[in-house]
């Protein structure tokens, strides 16, 4: 999966350290770290960080398997 | 210009080119999207890579996600080196055109190189922007310098300055300026971070510039100052700022140069003689706009809430036919940093501010809100490990209330007014 997080957004609420405690971590007060590119075997944690998000500042998708690209 | 677009271009395969594209599609336009990107990867997220990609923790695949249906075809690893505007067509490295009715320009920035072309190339010297230099530098870094020096006293300097430490690596951060960060900060909050920083154990020097590196067989082993000292260091990281991607828009006809490129209210790129080039936008750090919460002062954000926001103010005024159904980017420039253990926030822009009070928390706790003012009104407002009391602010910069804002709080009754 892909992940990001708006840390414009971010207001420390660390619910996303319950819901997915191997993939988001705080180090200091306020300062959120986290998994870009977790397993997809993590997607069950990571939809459940979304949704605990109170500010709804994560995105996350499955990552792109489409054969869309010409380099 | 209102007829429907069915082949749309996107310049930039970046956090505002990405938006963009999302939600171009989320709009309900079906026809061709082509991104084109330099670099071979598919657009990834920046900010980590000065912090956790550097420092090794996680993956330091940054590739941003997207919607699984968003029917893209990227054109990765290939510059665009010419836009034809008569033509309406873009070419690229490899010679291809890729004509377009619509085009978005985010080419962004590259960072500044080290201004002597030998002293850059020597093994030991970086710069710091891509996911392919925070591999290289995060490789270096994972097998211990003795010293890692420094240069440049922004955001991206005092983060990998803070990286290194928490690898219990030495690192000597080299400063111009008599104050590090004050020009988006403030001498105040500037000089804070700045004693944080000497606290966790950084050799902060300010008004210090390197007078020549020192090399054996062709890697770096030293600097000398311009005061004559010596520093023994085999790793050095420029942090000297950014270059904004314009040159291959040169005999374009836009108006274009190393402040950017100029758009107007809407996004719309605009050709030198001042009149709006058909088709063509622009988003994200090359994009140089007028700025309403500064009475339209021309500005270039290059932060990463700006290039979400003006991918998508960008994405709707190219799907809306006409002008009179654009809608104005109005986006109050904001960011992050996160740095020893401290996360900094600002909204609105604070330099230029002649007046600074802390609403809440103090300067010592190192938690804290600061507003600051300029001719009497409330223009930017920074925090420091308290984002929360950030988003009431942002509402009296967009209404330039009287400064300071909130004068009256029960919680704050000895309200001070001082220098930025």
């Amino acid at each position: 999966m892909k992940v990001v997080v708006d840390l414009n957004r971010c207001q420390a609420y660390a619910q996303c350290l319950y819901a997915a405690p191997g993939h988001f971590a705080l180090h200091g007060k306020e300062a959120l770290v986290y998994d870009p590119s977790p397993d997809e075997a993590a997607r069950g944690e990571i939809e459940r960080a979304v949704h605990a998000c109170p500010v709804r500042a994560i995105t996350a998708y499955s990552d792109d398997t489409t054969a869309g690209e010409a380099a | 210009m209102t007829t429907a677009p069915e082949r749309i271009v996107v310049v930039g395969a970046s956090l505002a080119g990405l938006t963009a594209a999302q939600h171009l599609r989320a709009r309900g336009y079906a026809g061709a999207l082509t991104l084109v990107g330099d670099e071979p990867h598919r657009p990834y997220d920046r900010p980590p890579l000065s912090k956790q990609v550097l420092r090794g923790l996680f993956s330091a695949d940054t590739t941003l996600p997207h919607p699984p249906d968003l029917g893209v075809e990227f054109r990765l690893g290939q510059p665009a080196t010419r836009l034809d505007l008569s033509e309406r067509a873009v070419e690229l490295g490899d010679g291809s055109r890729l004509p377009y009715d619509r085009l978005l320009i985010a080419t962004g920035t590259r960072a500044r190189p080290w201004p002597d072309p030998e002293e850059a190339a020597l093994a030991g010297v970086f710069t710091l922007r891509g996911r392919d230099d925070a591999q290289r530098l995060g490789a270096r870094l994972q097998a211990r310098p003795d010293r890692v020096v420094l240069v440049g006293g922004g955001f991206i300097g005092f983060e990998v300055a803070s990286t290194c430490r928490d690898l219990d690596i030495p690192v000597t951060l080299l400063v111009r300026d008599a104050v590090p960060l004050a020009a988006a900060l403030g001498p105040r909050l500037g000089g804070l971070i700045g004693d944080v920083a000497r606290e966790k154990g950084v050799d902060l020097r300010l008004e210090s510039e390197i007078e020549r590196m020192e090399a054996r067989d062709g890697h770096l082993v030293a600097v000398t100052l311009k005061d004559g000292t010596r520093i023994e260091s085999d790793c050095l990281v420029a942090a000297i700022g950014t270059l904004r991607n314009v040159e291959w828009l040169a005999g374009s006809g836009l108006e274009a140069d190393a402040g950017g490129l100029r758009c107007d209210a809407f996004c719309r790129a605009l050709h030198e003689d001042g009149g709006v080039a058909e088709g063509v936008f622009a988003a994200g750090d090359v994009a140089r706009w007028p700025n309403p919460h500064d009475d339209d002062a021309l500005v270039a954000v290059e932060h990463w809430g700006n290039a979400r926001a003006q991918g998508e103010t960008a994405a709707a005024n190219m799907l809306a036919g006409d002008a009179s159904a654009m809608r104005r980017h109005d986006h109050l420039p904001d960011f992050w940093s996160q740095q020893f253990g401290l996360t900094i926030k600002l909204v609105g822009l604070a330099e230029g501010a002649d007046s600074f009070a802390v609403m809440h928390g103090s300067l010592e706790e190192r938690c804290l809100l600061a507003a600051y003012g300029r001719d009497g009104r409330t223009i930017a407002a920074a925090s420091i490990d308290s984002a929360r009391w950030l988003p009431a602010y942002k509402a009296a910069i967009r209404e330039r209330a009287p400064f300071p804002p909130i004068a009256d709080a029960v919680d704050q009754p000895r309200l001070r007014v001082q220098e930025p």
